[in-house]
């Protein structure tokens, strides 16, 4: 058993292990060891800044993935075989694309001279155009579109397993439809709610190009830090340590979560 | 550091491919550039003529930001790389960190017979480009905005207005719109430009980080007026857009050649940056892309026509319009303090 895991241990050792350590050591060691980078990261209001935007829009990307989510797994796992496929199908079709072509593609929608501005003058609903774009709600918009799959999935695998005759079960009590989802489904499908929230955000927490493209220069997310630190402070470790605070913070993410689901879960879909 | 050009598939093509004319010479260097269009004109223009002038071979690599390489190849105490072409800020640095070779101008008459703002101990001006205010001439079909003061006269100039997001040539416009002359601003007056920009930053649609970017917001009409390098503006109006930009109070930037301390092939290399700066090649340049020679001799060469000429940046009529960019100051103390100062301006 050893011996056939090994060859991917060794793998994830080379490639994960070592250079998340390099990185860590980086950050604290510099022509001798230093807390300088930490210090700036806790006292300077800039980085506070950045890390509370990027929690507040990866919140509001997960709660509007979750709204937008949860009513497209419900569908495709209540309909029939080959309808599931296809609804599942669209959900994934635009992993299919890279990231930076769907942010040109929204750019092109919601810009000043965008599609949508431009309908809606056609339609004399707006005088000016809207600002849509280079801008934080821009970058909701986009992040929430390229994370959607990261939901839907989970819920659709949690939802499978729960026994349609349940449903019926609840029927039969003299619940009506609605009741029956309150109390029975939808606590059912619960852990999926978690699993898929908890993939958006944290994936979410990481997001570099699309703020970049779409946020106007003002929508400074954590990453985008992490690369202005390298040409800032010419020295790799002032943006080790905002990595390394930010790869934290994912982990306690993880911590706190698996108390309350196993980690599998969420990452294996079991 | 940034890099004024983005580059897709040419950098990783060209760092493969390499140049090999005289291939049975003995001699040989390595010269970095930024890739794309931009190292494929120099390749034409001077890196091919040179490498046949001296009999020698240049293997080319390139990579967008070469400041991080520099460091750890040098660092490594057995650099690869002899020549780079790269933002002058980097030169100047690395020369003070002892990075770069000092320079012996003896070994370089052209370098040598150079102004003095145009080169340093560590470096040789080797291209120019410049910041300069960019305008639809849709949104102002006359009386366009031609100076940094229009720019923030959003009374007389109404319309959505872009910026880079970063304080190189953004804290010398705004000194020049608060009254500065282009020629007078270094030391540049740092409290005053952060005011200046705070006055203007309301009104500022995007702050854009790359020159791709700042492109399409000119193409698609998204903003009426920027600042923009002038190369990514006259392509765009080559494209068909109505677009256009005023020379007038431009802030003129470079790139430079140094060579890595250590470099492999250090008297080949010297021999190659003197080649690199001959008033000839640099004059090619520019007819096979929109930046203008580092060495402003090759404006005497005859090689550029008139009308070509005054379209560069540095041709000297338009030099004299335009706030040559100090490196000196920008990698002084009180330049990196500014360029920190910038994150907590564009934050606040």
């Amino acid at each position: 058993m050893l011996a056939l895991v090994s060859p991917a241990l060794l793998v994830i050792l080379a490639l994960i292990v070592l250079p998340v350590g390099w990185l860590a050591w980086q950050s604290i060691y510099h022509d001798g060891f230093t807390l300088e980078n930490y210090r700036r990261i806790f006292t300077e209001a800039i980085y506070w800044r950045s890390f509370a935007l990027t929690f507040e829009i990866s919140l509001a990307v997960t709660l509007i993935a979750l709204l937008l989510g949860y009513p497209v797994a419900y569908l495709a796992n209540a309909v029939p075989k080959g309808w599931s496929i296809l609804i599942l199908s669209l959900v994934v079709l635009p992993f299919w694309t890279s990231v930076l072509v769907r942010a040109y593609a929204w750019l092109a929608l919601l810009q000043r001279t965008g599609v949508i501005n431009q309908f809606l003058r056609y339609l004399d609903v707006i005088s000016e155009p809207l600002a849509l774009v280079h801008n934080t709600f821009g970058t909701v918009v986009a992040t929430v579109h390229i994370l959607l799959p990261f939901m839907v999935l989970p819920l659709y695998a949690t939802m499978q397993k729960i026994p349609g005759d349940l449903m019926q079960a609840g029927a039969s009590l003299g619940a009506s439809p609605s009741l029956t989802f309150l109390r029975v489904f939808l606590p059912l499908s619960l852990p999926g709610v978690l699993a898929g929230c908890t993939m958006v955000f944290v994936l979410c927490l990481g997001f570099y190009i699309t703020p970049e493209l779409l946020g106007g220069g003002r929508t400074v997310m954590v990453s985008m830090l992490v690369s202005r630190n390298v040409e800032l402070y010419n020295q790799f470790g002032a943006a080790s340590a905002v990595a390394v605070v930010l790869l934290l913070s994912v982990l306690a993410i993880f911590v706190v979560v698996s108390r309350f689901i196993s980690l599998d879960r969420i990452l294996g879909q079991k | 550091m940034n890099t004024k050009r983005s580059f897709g598939l040419g950098c990783a093509l060209l760092g493969a491919i390499g140049v090999t004319t005289a291939a049975n010479a003995a001699e040989q260097i390595t010269f970095v550039s930024q890739g794309g269009a931009y190292q494929q004109a120099q390749t034409v223009a001077i890196l091919d003529p040179s490498a046949k002038k001296l009999g020698i071979t240049i293997n080319q690599d390139s990579i967008p930001d070469a400041w991080p390489a520099i460091k750890t190849q040098v660092g490594s105490g057995k650099p690869i790389w002899d020549v780079v072409d790269t933002p002058t800020g980097n030169c100047l640095r690395g020369g003070e960190q002892g990075l770069i070779e000092k320079l012996d101008f003896s070994k370089i008459p052209n370098g040598a017979a150079m102004p003095e703002a145009y080169r340093s101990p560590y470096s040789v001006s080797y291209e120019f480009y410049s910041s300069v205010l960019a305008y639809s001439q849709k949104t102002f079909p006359k009386d366009a905005p031609n100076s940094w003061a229009d720019f923030w006269d959003v009374k007389k100039f109404p319309g959505r207005r872009a910026l880079r997001n970063h304080p190189f040539a953004t804290l010398e416009a705004a000194l020049m719109a608060d009254g500065v002359a282009p020629d007078k601003l270094y030391p540049l007056d740092v409290d005053r430009a952060f005011k200046k920009l705070e006055e203007i930053k309301p009104h500022i649609t995007v702050w854009w980080t790359s020159g791709a970017q700042s492109a399409q917001l000119l193409n698609d009409g998204e903003v009426d007026m920027e600042m923009a390098w002038n190369g990514r503006v006259s392509a765009v109006a080559k494209e068909g857009a109505k677009v256009a930009f005023t020379y007038n109070q431009g802030i003129l930037q470079s790139t430079s050649l140094c060579i890595l301390k250590g470099a492999p092939n250090l008297d080949t290399a010297v021999k190659f940056l003197n080649q690199a700066v001959d008033p000839v090649h640099q004059a090619n340049l520019p007819l096979h892309i929109d930046y203008g020679p580092g060495n402003p001799k090759a404006f005497e060469t005859n090689v550029i026509k008139p009308e070509r000429a005054a379209q560069l940046p540095s041709e000297p009529a338009n030099a004299a319009k335009q706030a040559l960019m100090s490196y000196a100051w920008w990698s002084s103390p009180a330049g990196e303090a500014a360029e920190k100062r910038w994150a907590s301006f564009m934050q606040k």
